[in-house]
């Protein structure tokens, strides 16, 4: 169960997506992202989606993987979907049921607003399936560097963010081999009330808690025994370098942008 | 209470590029009152095996009897199956939660349905059997106890369910070395005292030699051995091979024949070998 989770993980690859440098990447996606909402007609989409289409035919990430990915919010997308194709009223009346009606104006905003969401949500996903987690912590403290004048710590959150993903997995396994043992010793997870479910999770979480607070403890140790200080004065092993991917990915995007912007003031 | 498996095979990740073979096609039976010892390099399948005698994993493919019941059956109670096949997983301190030493211990034995009388009792028993005095343990919070009588507590609370069947994984791991011989007495007493079956699984040879009457050993998710203790040991270079430490005591034997030196008979632990010795010297 624990395992079907594959929204946010890395996809191991070689592919040009791959090898882009993490900052050009962030910072494409989120120009993709501002592009979902300068999108106005059906012209638009057809760019916005090829775009899209070609990257992760790029990036070599399976079909099955994304589409796997997509299954936690899949609710959050049909609820969307319906909300909007009932809810909004305009244009001519296709199909009513009592109280219930679906209009032209209707359909379209919810295969808009619903195909928006995929795009939003598989552009992220890409970002994060083509890029090593050290890489994106990497990628985010370079960003941010320049805001460290105004006062934000560029390389704590970092080092957070970084500590945070690395733990997960970790997390994960423990809270498999805690609930197993408990189970052994009679605890069941799966009948009676949400009342008595949610005391069946004491004997989970507890444990859990004290395991972390354990490892917080030995990872400060083991890092001050490394004389961690902190970001300044760090030097990397592997520093970032943009490279002719990253050239050529900014034109691309930088295209998208114009075309969507043009369609905007012209077209809309 | 006698535990079987035919043809057992269990995969993780299975249809995933990265799935693995952990159980391939194993068989075996582990008779009514034994000490059974099973061993292994890590990853050799050992603890993905012992999950399956009480329903904890589920196999691919084989069936697993536990006193002639099949429980990869539909319909069987899992939780009947917990009850009578107690299983004390690797570092059990960690998974300790209640307010004190007493109120953990009685987490299973609750969970059973038990009376009152009955649980205080069982609780009261158990703590006996681990050596932790009730009297002066039983109200204290299990976190402020040392690593070995957390183990020790852990290990009550399985015992207190009064299992047929206790299979243990590494209960020794990280002990010092007082703490290690403390469980493996306790073991010990337990299997001769109550009758209690037990598997034990441990890549330690030199515990196994003392304690087990018999030995599974594993390799890549197979047996590649099974017999007593001297039976398994005869083949030192396939455990070698594997891995597999043998007893200090028998490297010392080996030592000596390469020098020329016979010692008379088979000998396992220290002591058999310190007698074997002085029998040599006195002739």
């Amino acid at each position: 169960m624990l395992k079907d989770i594959t929204l946010g993980q890395y996809y191991p690859g070689e592919s040009v997506i791959h090898r882009m440098d993490p900052r050009f990447k962030i910072i494409a996606t989120l120009l993709y992202i501002v592009a979902l909402f300068v999108m106005v007609n059906f012209t638009s989409y057809i760019f916005t989606v090829t775009f899209l289409v070609v990257v992760v035919a790029l990036s070599k990430v399976p079909l099955k993987f994304i589409l796997r990915g997509m299954k936690p919010i899949f609710i959050i997308l049909i609820l969307t979907f319906l909300l909007n194709l009932f809810l909004t009223k305009g244009g001519d009346n296709i199909f009513s049921i009592g109280f219930l009606s679906i209009t032209t104006q209707g359909l379209r905003s919810a295969v808009f607003l619903a195909s928006r969401l995929i795009l939003l949500i598989t552009s992220s996903s890409i970002l994060t399936y083509t890029t090593k987690p050290i890489m994106l912590t990497d990628g985010i403290e370079q960003l941010l560097k320049p805001f460290r004048k105004i006062g934000v710590p560029a390389h704590e959150l970092a080092m957070m963010m970084s500590i945070a993903l690395r733990f997960i997995p970790t997390l994960m396994e423990e809270t498999d081999r805690i609930m197993k043992a408990q189970m052994a010793r009679g605890a069941d997870f799966e009948t009676g009330n949400l009342i008595v479910r949610a005391k069946g999770l004491v004997p989970i979480l507890i444990p859990l808690f004290i395991g972390s607070l354990r490892r917080a403890d030995e990872l400060a140790m083991a890092m001050e025994a490394r004389c961690y200080q902190g970001g300044d004065g760090r030097t990397r092993l592997h520093s970032l370098k943009y490279s002719h991917l990253d050239l050529i990915g900014a034109i691309a995007i930088a295209a998208l942008l114009a075309v969507l912007i043009i369609q905007r003031i012209y077209f809309a | 209470m006698s535990i079987k498996v035919e043809h057992l095979t269990h995969i993780y990740n299975k249809g995933l590029t990265y799935e693995t073979v952990a159980l391939d096609d194993v068989s075996f039976e582990i008779e009514t009152g034994a000490f059974a010892g099973i061993i292994g390099h890590t990853g050799s399948g050992k603890s993905t095996l012992i999950q399956h005698f009480n329903g904890i994993l589920k196999p691919e493919s084989g069936r697993i009897f536990v006193n002639g019941t099949d429980i990869t059956e539909k319909g069987i109670k899992m939780t009947e199956i917990r009850k009578r096949v107690g299983l004390v997983f690797q570092y059990p301190e960690y998974q300790l939660f209640e307010e004190t030493v007493a109120k953990d211990i009685a987490f299973g034995p609750t969970k059973m349905g038990l009376s009152e009388e009955e649980i205080d009792k069982r609780v009261r028993d158990a703590m006996e059997l681990v050596s932790l005095d009730y009297d002066i343990y039983a109200g204290r919070s299990p976190f402020e106890l040392s690593g070995g009588q957390k183990r020790r507590v852990a290990i009550a609370g399985v015992l207190a369910m009064k299992p047929e069947v206790l299979i243990l994984d590494e209960p020794t791991a990280g002990l010092d070395p007082r703490a290690h011989r403390e469980i493996l007495d306790m073991l010990e007493k337990l299997h001769q005292l109550e009758g209690c079956t037990v598997i034990l699984v441990s890549h330690n040879m030199e515990d196994m030699a003392e304690i087990a009457d018999t030995i599974i050993v594993m390799e890549h998710g197979k047996i590649v051995l099974q017999g007593t203790p001297r039976e398994v040991y005869e083949h030192r270079d396939l455990l070698m091979d594997i891995g597999l430490e043998p007893p200090a005591a028998m490297q010392f034997t080996r030592l000596l024949e390469e020098k020329g030196i016979k010692l008379p008979g088979s000998v396992m632990t220290m002591n058999e070998t310190a007698e074997a010795i002085l029998r040599l010297l006195r002739n």
